[in-house]
């Protein structure tokens, strides 16, 4: 059971031959991939803008992210590129059940980076370190959420703050540095933002590569037409290629 | 040809081949999108039309004539925003583009044809969406959405006004992605590259344009709706952003999406010369690759929309210099078309009139793009009326001239019935002369220093504001006398056969209006596209 035996696949009627229609859609898939690189090349200039503008910001800033979380992340994503890739051969050399596996787990890669993303955002929220106005506690933007955080933490010992508040002496070290840093939440605003569009490509990363999971399920791709398979794949690697300067730039640069 | 014999009924083409509301809204067929974009293009058109028509009319008299100035803002807004994003940007490409963009280079169908019919859908969700803010919180930003006003201070219409432009901007670089593999992948034996009629050469610079340049725009558009949602402070000076940042990102793509706006009106000239001259294009390579050289430069010049903004002299001396540049490729194409002109046998049908007014309108509109240029001039002119003027010589005159050249051109082709050519030069007539009393008193207006985007004026602008509000009752009348046209020419037009102005290109060796596949035999070219003699 090694070849698939899907539907013999007819090229479009304004093609020539389906090897014309592949190299076609190659080259749209590509070109979208451009778009997506220029994307988000706005934001890395806006990034190293400001970087050079509030080098201190950042700093500060990059101090509160967790580099370990980062780093399981990164390992994550090109673990899923190399599943991905091993799934568009699988599909292209007709090892159906092979094909699913790769293409099963590079979703479950997916899942997984977005559940470490969950507990990042969810522990920023936490601690107030969020973006813009939100980081604040009034209106007037006179306190933020840290200040008052840091001002609790500064009450109590070092180990009430790590069973009350769960918070170890590093973070506290890090969360004094950044309340003394003016005006943080702007790395915030680019965190957010950044690993936010970030996120939200690898949402839709993920609901495509089950898009031609379904394909190869339903024998619809094989080693005839492998065109979806292939082209949902160089996305993923996109999305990949993203987060691998995203990482650098927002963990490890300040 | 033998179908031409029998009558209308018979006949096989695209536009019988199916039947039903439903089959055109479900059609990947290039031709039938072509048409739907023209219908809903026209719509916004004439939207955005109505609005300027109330900015002028608001404009007769200094102080209150009909409305508030909360209302004149948004009015503004909304022409700049429906005019920019809805039909100049999208109106040349998707509408013609679409149509015989195939068919210029032999193809049956562009690359992608469901995308195709995703970017028309595309466009309208963004069109609804930002259509929808209108009966919301208010948006009088302008159709630039210049930071800090947008972001901090005015209502929060504006974040599903930018949402709905994101999405129309999905819709242009869609259609531009599908124009260059179309363009790479699809042409017909014999048709190298230097063979393509300049229209297709027109389309593909400017699909690189929208490609290159719309992403930048998206992101822009995200970080404006971050900075409203969010607070987010990339644009914020008080959270340490940079409002002139905005600017930055937006020139760099509104300044290319200008020559989006304005590459394929010049391909629609090329056409129209080169057929109502009877003669070879003089210099086809060189319009060629001087739209690909206008594409280029496009990306190097968005700093002279801030010579003031406080960037450094040697910045504004640089972007003078480079915009300057742009002149060269545009000065290249006119001369050929003029050299094709000469010792052509010229005639004057409509289409040609509206390409004659093409390169009056623009000749001026560039030149006093000059002016402009220049950082010394412009600190005079700056967001005066003089860059208005200006604008609308280059878009309007070039644009919208090309459109209307582009429509009575194709018709025949699109519906096989001609236009009545009466009724089209009555519409040039009013058209050209009111556009230039409309906008020519904006110059001096400009010089002497009413500032633009002003519901409110001194008395000694009273009159030549009065002139050019009269001028767009002018320019109104002829797009009205042009919409009889092409109904007239619906109902009662006259028959019009394969080719009945004598072009040479693919399209018109195929029937109007065309078969559903374009070409019964896939065509074999052996020389250029303009082989008069």
């Amino acid at each position: 059971m090694s070849t698939a035996n899907h539907a013999g696949f007819h090229h479009a009627h304004h093609f020539e031959s389906a090897e014309h229609q592949y190299q076609s859609s190659k080259q749209g898939i590509w070109l979208f991939l451009v778009t997506e690189i220029l994307m988000f090349g706005g934001l890395f200039v806006a990034y190293s803008i400001y970087h050079s503008l509030y080098p201190q910001i950042f700093h500060a800033g990059s101090k509160q992210l967790s580099i370990t979380l980062g780093a399981v992340n990164t390992v994550v994503l090109l673990f899923s590129s190399f599943t991905m890739a091993l799934g568009i051969n699988f599909v292209q050399r007709g090892l159906r059940l092979k094909a699913i596996i790769a293409l099963a787990v590079t979703i479950v890669c997916a899942l997984i980076f977005m559940v470490v993303k969950y507990f990042e955002y969810t522990h920023k929220f936490h601690v107030g370190t969020v973006p813009g106005k939100y980081a604040y506690t009034d209106e007037t933007r006179s306190t933020t959420k840290v200040a008052a955080l840091v001002k609790e933490a500064g009450q109590v010992s070092a180990e009430e703050r790590e069973h009350t508040l769960h918070m170890d002496e590093e973070e506290y070290k890090h969360l004094r540095l950044l309340n003394d840093t003016h005006n943080w939440p702007l790395f915030f605003g680019f965190y957010f933002v950044m690993s936010g569009i970030h996120g939200l490509h690898v949402l839709a990363g993920a609901c495509l590569i089950f898009w031609v999971l379904l394909k190869v399920l339903r024998n619809k791709v094989g080693p005839e037409y492998y065109t979806p398979v292939e082209g949902v794949g160089l996305f993923w690697h996109v999305v990949d290629l993203i987060w691998i300067y995203l990482f650098p730039l927002l963990y490890l640069v300040g | 040809m033998s179908h031409a014999a029998t009558s209308a009924h018979t006949e096989h083409n695209y536009l019988n081949h199916q039947k039903g509301i439903w089959s055109w809204l479900t059609t990947l067929d290039h031709k039938r999108i072509g048409i739907m974009y023209f219908i809903a293009i026209m719509s916004f058109f004439l939207l955005g039309g109505i609005f300027a028509l109330l900015v002028r009319a608001e404009l007769f008299t200094p102080g209150k004539t009909l409305f508030s100035a909360d209302v004149y803002n948004r009015m503004m807004t909304y022409h700049g925003a429906i005019m920019v994003f809805m039909v100049i940007v999208p109106g040349i490409p998707a509408i013609f583009g679409n149509f015989v963009l195939p068919i210029m280079i032999g193809a049956k169908d562009v690359a992608f044809p469901r995308l195709n019919l995703m970017s028309w859908y595309m466009l309208m969700i963004g069109a609804l969406i930002t259509g929808s803010t209108l009966f919301m919180d208010r948006v009088d930003t302008g159709w630039t959405f210049y930071t800090p006003y947008s972001s901090i201070k005015t209502g929060m219409g504006v974040i599903p006004m930018v949402l709905g432009v994101f999405i129309i901007g999905f819709s242009s670089i869609l259609t531009g992605l599908n124009f260059i593999v179309t363009t790479h992948k699809l042409r017909a034996p014999g048709i190298t590259m230097t063979r393509i009629p300049l229209m297709v050469w027109a389309l593909y610079s400017t699909a690189i344009l929208q490609v290159l340049a719309t992403p930048v725009l998206a992101i822009t558009l995200l970080l404006l709706v971050a900075e409203k949602t969010l607070g987010v402070g990339i644009f914020d000076p008080q959270l340490g952003g940079d409002p002139v940042l905005f600017q930055h990102f937006f020139w760099f793509y509104s300044h290319p999406a200008v020559y989006i706006m304005i590459l394929p009106a010049m391909g629609v000239i090329s056409e129209l010369v080169a057929t109502f001259s009877r003669k070879v294009i003089f210099g086809y390579t060189a319009i060629a690759y001087s739209s690909l050289a206008i594409a280029g430069v496009s990306f190097l010049v968005w700093g002279h929309h801030m010579f003031v903004s406080g960037q450094s002299e040697f910045a504004g001396l640089l972007f003078s210099v480079i915009t300057m540049l742009v002149g060269v490729p545009t000065a290249i194409k006119l001369f050929n078309w003029i050299a094709t002109m000469y010792r052509g046998s010229v005639r004057l049908d409509a289409p040609m009139l509206f390409a004659l007014g093409f390169m009056f309108l623009f000749t001026i509109g560039g030149l006093t793009g000059v002016y402009l240029a220049s950082t010394g001039m412009d600190i005079h002119f700056h967001d005066t009326y003089f860059v208005v003027a200006h604008f609308h010589y280059v878009m309007v005159g070039g644009t919208l001239m090309a459109l209307m050249g582009a429509l009575i051109y194709w018709f025949p082709k699109v519906t096989g019935k001609m236009t009545n050519d009466t009724l089209g030069r009555i519409s040039w007539v009013f058209i050209f002369s009111g556009f230039n009393v409309t906008f020519y008193p904006q110059f001096i207006l400009g010089a002497m220093g009413m500032p633009r985007r002003y519901y409110d004026y001194l008395p000694t602008f009273t009159e030549l504001n009065q002139m050019s509000t009269v001028g767009s009752w002018l320019i109104g009348t002829g797009f009205i006398v042009g919409l009889v046209a092409v109904i007239h020419g619906l109902i009662a037009g006259e028959k019009a056969g394969n080719d009945p102005w004598g072009g040479k290109t693919l399209e018109w060796t195929i029937p109007s209006p065309p078969p559903h596949e374009n070409f019964d035999k896939t065509p074999v070219v052996t020389g250029g596209p303009y082989e008069y003699r």
